[in-house]
């Protein structure tokens, strides 16, 4: 089996690793009871001794150490999970934080020192497949040293397939100067990585509170069982919780479901580099809106094919997505459905047959359908779902971002911070805000298609 | 004689696994020497303690599929794979063709063909290749084709049969119509024969005529196994002198792919119920073949909503579009259970199913066996080269040139050494496959 590095950069990247490390720990030990070291755990974690040296796979669990590197560049998070329940599972060698450079600095000997700690996370395992790289758009440290960490990926490992996720900020974000920041990173991202997933904290927010309110003033009848709800890290290793705990359970669950199938058996395995085949047709166009269901399940167990059709339901509704936009509405390029738990083909053809018609697919992919089962279902829940839609829908947001980036811009507001780092300079503006531009008119372009009669491409003709 | 099974990616694993599993029990069942013994020559050997190892290579690069059939088969008691007839690696071809065909396929050709050789070694006589495999994923499609290809320079003179399980048609592997369409276009040049089982199909046999209300791809494996068991099981053949007869892929070759443009096979079987109906179900041969007959007219795979209005043209019309009828250059009628030599098959010496081009006698062959198959007390199976898979593979190739189009997806291919001019030659050649089959009439 292949193994994947995390890489989390600044303090929301790895406030959201964090609860990642705790219930990728908490799924695996709910399906190896027997505390061997498997090739699943291998997938994330190595198997080390008390002097530090690796076990292979079939041994026991002596202690495990995430495969991630953590990247800050000030010390309050990562201390922070250092000394808290989760230290135990990262090394010392591999945490990264630096109060005193600035962002674009090269050949620094912080930056010489992120290289060389992927290097290392790189060696230790025997079939590199994927980094994932979480990081926000609107903090300094994630937006610019976590991107720049995604172009030395593609350099170091042009191999290596990079997925990211990327926190995007909410409308009255606390960073005023977060425009410049995810305009500055979207260049990056649209040029470096594989795959882009992107999270709106407004989203996670509303998912949040929905799932509060429910549960508290839960209907009789429907009562929710507590350690279910997407939001919950009950069974983790972490104790009180934090503020944004929730939120990020919500990320953490996103990645162990699209990483799920690559770990554990299925009757349809969907492999990590499965995703940007599938998912990506022209290569900036990949960013993929995704949506879970359940976000909660009720009490009662007994599942009736009604309720597993709602979950294939709820997957194409506004309040299980985790981005803020509209898909139904748009044009899709293509879609994965990333099915966990007891759910067979048959559940999958039925529901694609009966959600099709009312999603609009763009002319050259009306089939666009990817689809993955894997036997294992989350914790608490009996199945699970995750949908990546490629749809031109993200464009909108898009546009919004590039509003309140020329707001400021146009005033040069808070420009001098940027400026005075070395290595920046005012054409990295104007670049970042053109590759956003083409971006947007990229998907313009196919939207245009939309709902126009396309009639099938002249075929081939053969001489008789 | 001796088929040598080589299973490739997770389909491809999974389907050949069930085969083993089907054709084990059923020549098991009961008591038939004759029977067993020449089914187990022909897809088992033993091992040193004797148990029945299956002569059949898996090969897929990722490890989970092929870990489990080969634990599945240790646990049956009855059969299982060679220990060391395996070959994975640890990173699936990530439903890409050209990451099979160009990077995965030439770097591991020289294991995979010491794993064939050494099967082949220990078949007293071989009868030929089967290579089972999907189009749709990278793997099956993209490494079997590159696999097909060297096995093809090391065996010139063997026969080489594809199994291919065609994708549902809405889709499950999005660049599912291009791995297909590189796949096939290929394997036409290398394969003596390419037998089709479609997933639509299947399901909707294991759906309407089962009753299955969950259908997963287990049910779908065990019924295709029934139906290539159903084909590959032992018969009575033309030439099989009243014995069993000894070559089943070399007679299936030349009874139907007499004509290098024309290697498409496709099957129906009948009947097929759920299992617990079968004790209770009795047959008559009249009624099956009557049912198979107009199944193969108006190419439906199920005996439900046949269309009986569908029928070959009488020797005075000429257009066979009005009557809405198949055309076959060629058909297998294989016969299986009680009173088999009874059974009277006029009906598919019809000229009228054929083209004129052979005359019926050249084009249909039969092969039969008194011993009931898979607990069916009577069974009829055709394997047909006709019209049948011209609809599907038409869909393919228009769904797979709109992509083309728009060149969506073709930079995937490209990263791997598949060119545009690759994908053109490819179309081009299956556009002249395609167009063979239009005018068979
Ligand atoms: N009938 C049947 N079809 C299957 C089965 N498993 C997968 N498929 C089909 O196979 C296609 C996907 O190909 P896979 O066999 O999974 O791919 P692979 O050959 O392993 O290649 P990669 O995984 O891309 O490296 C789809 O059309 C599936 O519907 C199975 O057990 N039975
Ligand atoms: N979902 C989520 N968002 C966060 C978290 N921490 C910070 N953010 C968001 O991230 C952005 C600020 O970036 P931050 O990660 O704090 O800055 P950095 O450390 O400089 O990268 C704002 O949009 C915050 O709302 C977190 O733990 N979870
Ligand atoms: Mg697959
Ligand atoms: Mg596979």
């Amino acid at each position: 089996m292949t193994q994947s590095i995390v890489v989390q950069v600044g303090q929301c990247g790895n406030q959201v690793g964090c609860r990642f490390w705790d219930l990728a720990l908490r799924e695996h030990a709910n399906v190896n009871k027997m505390g061997e070291y498997d090739e699943a755990l291998g997938s994330f974690f190595r198997n080390v001794d008390s002097r530090n040296r690796a076990c292979g796979v079939g041994g026991r669990i002596q202690h495990l150490k995430a495969r991630a590197v953590l990247v800050d560049m000030e010390e309050g998070v990562v201390n922070e999970i250092l000394q808290g329940p989760l230290g135990e599972v990262f090394d010392s060698t591999q945490l990264l934080t630096d109060v005193a450079v600035g962002h674009m600095t090269y050949g620094s000997c912080y930056w010489e020192q992120i290289v060389d700690t992927l290097r290392k996370a790189a060696e230790h395992c025997d079939c590199l497949q994927c980094f994932f790289l979480i990081h926000s758009m609107g903090g300094g440290t994630g937006s610019g040293l976590g991107t720049r960490v995604l172009s030395l990926l593609e350099e170091e490992f042009p191999e290596v397939c990079r997925i990211v996720t990327s926190v995007y900020p909410s409308a009255e974000d606390d960073v005023i100067t977060s425009p410049y920041n995810s305009v500055l990173a979207m260049k990056e991202l649209t040029e470096h990585a594989d795959c882009v997933i992107p999270v709106e904290n407004q989203s996670l927010v509303d998912i949040v509170s929905k799932i509060k309110h429910m549960s508290d003033g839960g209907m009789p009848g429907r009562v929710i069982k507590r350690d279910s709800t997407i939001i919950s890290g009950e069974g983790g290793l972490s104790g009180a919780e934090k503020p944004f705990d929730a939120m990020n359970n919500i990320v953490a669950n996103l990645l162990l479901n699209i990483t799920s199938s690559a770990r554990f058996e299925g009757s349809l395995n969907m492999d990590l580099n499965e995703i940007a085949m599938n998912l990506v047709p022209f290569p900036r166009l990949h960013y993929l809106v995704p949506s879970l269901t359940p976000l909660y399940t009720l009490a009662d167990v007994s599942i009736p094919t009604r309720r597993l059709d709602q979950m294939f339901s709820d997957a194409f509704s506004k309040d299980h997505q985790l981005f803020r936009c509209d898909p139904k509405n748009s044009l899709y390029l293509a879609c994965a459905l990333m099915v966990r738990g007891n759910v067979q083909v048959s559940d999958l053809r039925r529901n694609i047959e009966r959600l099709r018609p009312s999603l609009p697919f763009v002319s050259w992919n009306q089939e666009g359908w990817k689809t993955g089962l894997c036997s294992v279902p989350p914790v608490g829940h009996s199945h699970a779902l995750l949908a990546l839609a490629n749809n031109t829908c993200v464009k909108s947001r898009f546009m919004e971002l590039r509003e309140s980036f020329t707001k400021l811009y146009r005033k040069k507001a808070h420009l001098h911070h940027y400026l005075n780092v070395e290595g920046m300079e005012q054409r990295s503006f104007s670049e970042a805000l053109n590759s956003l531009s083409s971006l947007i008119e990229e998907y313009d372009h196919l939207d245009a298609t939309k709902g126009k009669l396309m009639r099938d491409a002249a075929r081939l003709s053969i001489a008789r | 004689m001796s088929v040598v099974t080589v299973q490739l990616g997770q389909c491809g694993n999974q389907v050949a696994h069930q085969l083993f599993d089907t054709v084990c029990s059923d020549a098991q069942d009961g008591q038939r020497k004759t029977y067993c013994t020449a089914s187990t020559e022909r897809f088992f050997r033993r091992s040193s303690q004797g148990d029945l190892v299956a002569r059949a290579v898996l090969i897929d690069m990722e490890p989970k599929v092929i870990n489990h059939c080969m634990n599945e088969a240790a646990h049956s008691g009855r059969w299982s794979y060679g220990d060391t007839s395996h070959f994975s690696q640890k990173q699936g071809s990530g439903n890409n063709w050209a990451n099979g065909y160009c990077v995965h396929g030439p770097r591991h050709k020289e294991v995979v063909e010491e794993l064939v050789r050494r099967e082949v070694e220990r078949c007293d006589r071989l009868a030929g290749l089967m290579a089972m495999m999907s189009v749709a994923g990278g793997t099956g499609s993209g490494v079997g084709t590159f696999v097909t290809q060297g096995l093809r320079d090391i065996y010139p003179k063997s026969f080489i049969l594809n199994h291919l399980t065609w994708p549902y048609e809405t889709g499950e592997v999005i660049v599912q119509n291009y791995n297909s369409m590189l796949t096939l276009a290929h394997l036409y040049q290398l394969s003596d024969a390419i037998l089709v089982h479609e997933n639509d199909t299947v399901h909707r046999i294991c759906s309407q005529l089962l009753n299955i209300k969950h259908i997963s791809f287990s049910d779908i494996n065990k019924l295709i196994a029934h139906q290539l068991g159903s084909v590959l099981q032992p018969a009575l053949t033309a030439d099989s002198h009243g014995g069993y007869s000894r070559n089943p892929l070399g007679e299936l070759v030349c009874a139907l792919a007499c004509h290098p443009e024309y290697k498409l096979l496709s099957v129906c079987t009948i009947p097929q119920m759920p299992s617990a109906s079968i004790a209770y179900s009795t047959f008559s041969w009249p009624a099956l073949l009557k049912h198979l007959r107009q199944m193969l007219i108006s190419n439906s795979k199920m005996e439900e909503g046949i269309d009986w209005q569908a029928r070959p043209p009488a020797a005075s019309e000429r257009s066979r579009s009005l009557t809405g009828a198949n055309t076959s250059l060629a058909n297998l009628l294989i016969l299986r259970g009680k009173d088999v030599y009874s059974a009277e098959t006029g009906g598919f010496e019809d000229p009228g199913l054929y083209t004129p081009w052979l005359s019926s006698g050249e084009a249909l062959n039969l092969w039969k066996s008194p011993v009931p198959f898979n607990k069916y007390e009577k069974s009829a199976t055709v394997v047909s080269n006709s019209r049948a898979l011209l609809r599907p593979l038409d869909h393919m190739v228009r769904k797979a040139w709109n992509m083309f189009a728009s060149r969506a997806y073709i930079h995937q291919y490209v990263k791997f050494g598949i060119s545009e001019e690759d994908f053109l030659d490819s179309f081009t050649s299956l556009e002249q496959v395609i167009s063979s089959y239009s005018q068979l009439c």
